[in-house]
């Protein structure tokens, strides 16, 4: 004869265990679920694919900036004048909010080029061109200002214009991207 | 109110047998029948069923423009114009939409301001005003994502200065941004989950609404006195006394309507928003709806770092707080006394507050380095004077030290006038007075 099972139902331990299993597997099943109603945000592979470009740098004249689209932002390409670069290579960085030099930003040899995403590092607006008291840019939003080499200089800024990676093919022609 | 016993008595046949079943009419008669409302009840109480009006109306044309708006990136821009050019009375649909928006936050600030000044968030109601700055929040995020849709200047740069907010999170802040825009930019994924949302949250707002009202049935109307109502004789029925009020109110705030509506449908836009999106061209001076504009300049005020924490999360922060203090001003507010009719220095305050809040608003309209006047001229006979920056900062330090200090230490400090034993009793009193 078998032990009586009248009192297994009793048992607190074992009403417990089935809770706290219930209870996981609800929030487990919730976050399966969660994984792809989040994920879905994200960008698609289509958008991720977006793919590098390449850009004749013989159409910008010097103290003149060209603006192409890549990856959905502008990009700034800007033909330096000698004044502008001496301007940029005179700055103390200690004075900077982002300390950078100038030659961090510019790759060697062809310092005249300065490539940037065109995207202010505030809240996202495209700077205006050779405005600003630093003669770099000007965000027309909320008013940072940026320095010939695409430094923040005053205003609510956080950060330099972002350089983004980017390789010289030619004497004229870069890859970004 | 929940005690107050209902006296629906079915007639019919029909509504004898429905009654039995689900008890809808005697919910809806016992709601805005034979509910009972404060009698001393002015004008600023009319708002309430302004706002229910404006949800119906945004609600009803959104559905409309819906059936002719096309949600993508290359065709938004073009179908907007479609709808003011050829749909059959589409500018009006759009018109009494987009001016719509404008008139429901110009009734909800009213309405904010009358709970504000007669203590409408003090206990027994902290659950309805909290309630209220969920449908406020909620609109907020409405009106944003419907402003993106007609994918102009505006629209455009509107949303990204707005997403761009969520990137001054540290860490998470930029995966946060991209997850939110669907790309790297806002793009053709952006304005298709705002349009998706923005046909969702209007009815969340209805849903709550619901909520909101049974709360205030829960524990019934606040009245200019701010004492709660002790007999029968401090109330009237809601129909027809409280109903006749709330529908003269609603000709009068119509007419307003029809006059925007009719005779200025764009006064309240921006001339670039009817310029194409163009993600390779900020407009020169970028401004969101008036509604946003306090908060706005408070986002624009902080230029400052604090240690190592840059301007820009801090006017981030500074900007979500304005409106989080809202939600926590039932638990700020020390005093004992309701409406501020009996509070001879809170009232000044309250008055500076609106002041400040116009104030805030004004400012976010302009470029921060803009004088607000000129006092000298520099070296170069440029104009010297009050930034309109400067001015943002006071203003915005007044807007935190009222929630944060003026709150709670006048609520200790200030000596109250005597408070009506009753609803009747103040009103008996006033109309003695006016008969001299």
């Amino acid at each position: 004869m078998s032990e009586p099972v009248t009192d297994v139902g009793q048992d607190p331990n074992r009403r417990d265990f089935i809770y706290i299993a219930a209870g996981a597997g609800a929030v487990g099943a919730a976050a399966m679920v969660a994984v792809p109603l989040i994920g879905q945000m994200n960008p698609a592979a289509d958008t991720l694919a977006l793919a590098s470009i390449e850009y004749d740098l013989s159409k910008v004249e010097e103290g003149m900036q060209a603006v192409v689209k890549w990856r959905g932002k502008p990009l700034f390409v800007r033909y330096r004048t000698k004044k502008e670069i001496a301007e940029a290579k005179a700055v103390d960085i200690k004075t900077l909010r982002d300390p950078q030099t100038d030659a961090e930003r510019v790759k060697a040899g062809h310092e005249q080029y300065l490539v940037l995403i065109g995207v202010c590092t505030h809240l996202g607006c495209v700077p205006n061109f050779g405005t600003g008291d630093y003669g770099g840019w000007f965000c027309p939003c909320h008013g940072s200002e940026y320095d010939t080499s695409g430094r923040i200089r005053q205003g609510p800024a956080p950060k330099n214009l972002e350089v983004p990676e980017y390789t010289f093919l030619s004497d004229t022609k870069i890859k970004v991207g | 109110m929940s005690d107050h016993p209902s006296t629906y008595e079915p007639k019919s046949g029909i509504e004898k047998w429905l009654d039995s079943r689900l008890p809808i009419v005697r919910l809806a008669y016992d709601s805005f029948v034979d509910y009972p409302t404060p009698k001393n009840l002015n004008y600023w109480w009319t708002f309430g069923g302004i706002l229910s009006l404006c949800l119906g109306v945004q609600i009803l044309t959104g559905i409309i423009l819906a059936m002719h708006y096309t949600a993508n990136a290359d065709l938004a821009f073009d179908s907007v114009e479609r709808i003011m050019r050829d749909v059959n009375y589409g500018w009006l649909i759009r018109y009494v939409h987009a001016n719509g928006a404008s008139m429901f936050f110009f009734a909800v600030y009213i309405h904010m301001f009358r709970g504000l000044y007669y203590g409408s968030y003090k206990a027994p109601r902290e659950v309805l005003w909290l309630l209220g700055c969920i449908i406020y929040f909620l609109m907020i995020a409405t009106a944003f994502m419907g402003y993106v849709l007609p994918w102009g200047q505006m629209s455009y740069y509107g949303a990204v200065v707005i997403t761009n907010l969520i990137g001054a999170i540290p860490v998470v802040g930029p995966s946060i941004l991209t997850w939110l825009q669907g790309g790297f930019a806002v793009d053709n994924p952006t304005l298709n989950r705002f349009f998706s949302l923005h046909y969702l949250l209007p009815f969340v707002i209805a849903g709550v609404v619901v909520l909101h009202i049974w709360a205030l049935h829960v524990v019934g109307q606040n009245n200019p006195t701010g004492v709660e109502i002790k007999s029968k004789e401090d109330t009237l029925p809601f129909t027809p006394y409280a109903t006749v009020k709330d529908g003269l109110a609603m000709i009068f705030f119509l007419i307003v309507f029809a006059v925007f509506v009719f005779f200025a449908p764009d006064a309240m836009g921006h001339a670039d928003n009817y310029v194409k999106a163009n993600p390779l061209q900020t407009p020169s001076h970028i401004v969101p709806e008036w509604y946003m504009l306090p908060f706005y300049a408070i986002l624009r005020a902080i230029t400052f770092d604090i240690g190592p924490i840059p301007a820009k999360l801090l006017g981030v922060t500074a900007m979500f707080g304005a409106i989080a203090l809202i939600f926590a001003l039932p638990w700020l507010d020390t005093s004992k006394v309701k409406s501020m009719r009996y509070r001879p220095v809170m009232r000044w305050f309250f008055v500076l507050f609106v002041l400040a809040c116009i104030g805030l608003g004004w400012c976010g309209g302009q470029l921060p380095d803009n004088l607000v006047f000129s006092i000298t001229t520099d070296a170069h006979g440029n104009p010297l004077g009050l930034k309109v920056v400067w001015l943002s900062q006071l203003l915005a330090v007044y807007y935190f030290a009222f929630f944060l200090i003026i709150m709670p230490w006048i609520g200790l400090k200030e000596d109250p006038l005597p408070v009506p034993a009753s609803i009747s009793e103040a009103v008996l009193a006033a109309h003695a007075k006016k008969k001299g």
